[in-house]
């Protein structure tokens, strides 16, 4: 598919497991983020078909999707206001208890619910945009580079809160052009080099088979 | 009534003379600048007043100014899409708010028997109407298109969380409305205050009585209120169909590469 006349991505095959973390590893411009922007709708490929549980999701209420299909950005995103009105952008509805509940879900505690979301720190903005995230039930997180713009202790406890919603049914792809990341936190690998989905493995032997490009961009990574 | 004759006017071209005195003493170098846009407003305004003077006259047929009328609104319109370039289909979204506004407006103040209409209401009224609405309508198209491209990160988080578009693009729409709308509030409020306004101090001259004078500036200034109200919701409602997709997605919002 081509965004701004570019082509981003060309014959890229391939599916996500249901369980686990699915990391979708590449060198930055390979096409990661619009393979994963594909997946709610925030991009539409101009060829091909993007299938969530079987079903086109050009065919699926784009709302609804992205209800279901839930995605953090690289940047934290925290809106105007409070964590708490952050929280109820994405469910109007949401009572003080879920809300503290999703809270700790992401490793923050009810007192952030009264403190101005655009004032927190890099990794605690980016929890409140997990929280946000969650608080629309989705069945799969979108995770795109999300550690890229925090220090590196925030770092693993993003890393482990991806761990965790696994454990607790949601469905995770993960975006990272970091090898060792990858080897902490995926299930599953999906390596997309200049725009193709060219190996998938598990994490602990994604280098057995793969294609010269793929070797190529992991020795780099090594190194 | 005020007439100052030729002579007069040519005494007041001293006050252009001070202009370029200035920029000659300041070295601005904008001596050029100020003699050609004093020599084009002259021109500009004796052609107007040849032409007005023309349709002014007795038994002219009023579709002569209703035709003033379109030509004013389709100039306006391409003067604020040559001053936004960046702001996508702007000049068919000018055409649309400009003829709101010009139905909703003009169709209060002559429906309901405010002014009576005759070409000598209408050209004044909707040439005030369109000039005023002219800064208003350029800045919130500009600054929607600012706003949607520079906040895009917030704005696909929110369309991420399931907002169909127009929900994602309301604060984005409204802040821009608020920009555009607050000068025109606070130059409505203002009046009277610092300065004597243009219409008022033209009928007073003419020979008008100042209370006269003053419920027809009173009419003007909210004319031009409604007007900016009505065209810049209109160019704002417009730029967000245009940048939304029908399945809420955002498009690519182009970078300005020229300025006013």
């Amino acid at each position: 598919m081509a965004v701004d006349d570019r082509l981003r991505l060309e014959d890229a095959c391939g599916s996500v497991p249901r369980d686990g973390v699915t990391a979708l590893i590449g060198p930055s411009g390979s096409g990661k983020s619009t393979l994963l922007r594909c997946c709610n709708r925030l991009e539409v490929p101009t060829a091909g078909r993007v299938l969530y549980g079987g079903e086109d999701v050009a065919t699926l209420d784009p709302l609804k999707l992205r209800r279901k299909v839930g995605m953090v950005f690289q940047r934290p995103t925290p809106f105007p206001g409070t964590v708490r009105e952050n929280l109820q952008i994405a469910e109007p509805s949401i009572s003080e208890v879920d809300a503290v509940s999703v809270l700790e879900r992401v490793g923050l505690d009810a007192s952030f619910l009264d403190r101005m979301a655009t004032e927190l720190s890099g990794g605690e903005a980016q929890r409140v945009c997990l929280a946000r995230t969650l608080a629309t039930l989705p069945e799969v997180v979108l995770m795109d580079e999300v550690t890229s713009s925090v220090d590196p202790a925030q770092r693993l406890g993003l890393e482990g809160l991806a761990r965790s919603l696994v454990s607790t049914g949601v469905t995770v792809l993960w975006v990272t052009h970091d090898l060792d990341q990858m080897r902490r936190v995926a299930d599953h690998v999906l390596v997309v080099i200049d725009g193709h989905i060219n190996h998938a493995a598990h994490p602990s032997t994604v280098e057995q088979g793969a294609p010269e490009s793929v070797r190529a961009f992991l020795a780099g990574e090594t190194q | 009534m005020t007439n100052i004759g030729w002579s007069g006017f040519a005494i007041s071209l001293l006050l252009v003379a001070i202009a370029i005195g200035v920029s000659l003493w300041k070295q601005l170098g904008l001596e050029r600048s100020i003699a050609w846009a004093a020599l084009r407003a002259g021109v500009q305004l004796f052609a107007i007043g040849l032409l007005l003077q023309v349709l002014l006259r007795p038994g002219v047929s009023m579709l002569w100014a209703w035709l003033w009328v379109i030509v004013m609104v389709v100039v306006a319109s391409f003067t604020v899409r040559q001053r936004a370039p960046e702001v996508p289909g702007l000049l068919q979204l000018a055409l649309v708010a400009f003829g709101c506004s010009a139905v909703l407006t003009l169709g209060v103040l002559f429906g309901l028997g405010v002014f009576q209409l005759s070409v000598r209401t209408l050209i004044p009224l909707a040439g005030l109407m369109i000039g005023n609405s002219l800064a208003a309508t350029v800045l919130v198209g500009r600054r929607l298109v600012e706003e949607l491209r520079d906040k895009r990160d917030e704005i696909e988080a929110r369309l991420a969380l399931g907002q169909p578009a127009n929900v994602a693009a309301k604060p984005y729409v409204r802040g821009a409305l608020r920009t555009a709308l607050i000068p025109q509030i606070e130059t409505t409020k203002a009046v009277g205050l610092v300065v004597l306004p243009g219409a008022m101090t033209g009928l007073i001259l003419a020979g008008a009585s100042p209370l006269n004078a003053v419920r027809v500036q009173a009419a003007v200034m909210y004319l031009v209120l409604g007007s900016v109200a009505t065209t810049t919701t209109v160019i704002a409602l417009g730029v967000q169909h245009r940048l939304f997709t029908q399945d809420h997605r955002l498009l690519q919002v182009k970078s300005t590469s020229s300025g006013r």
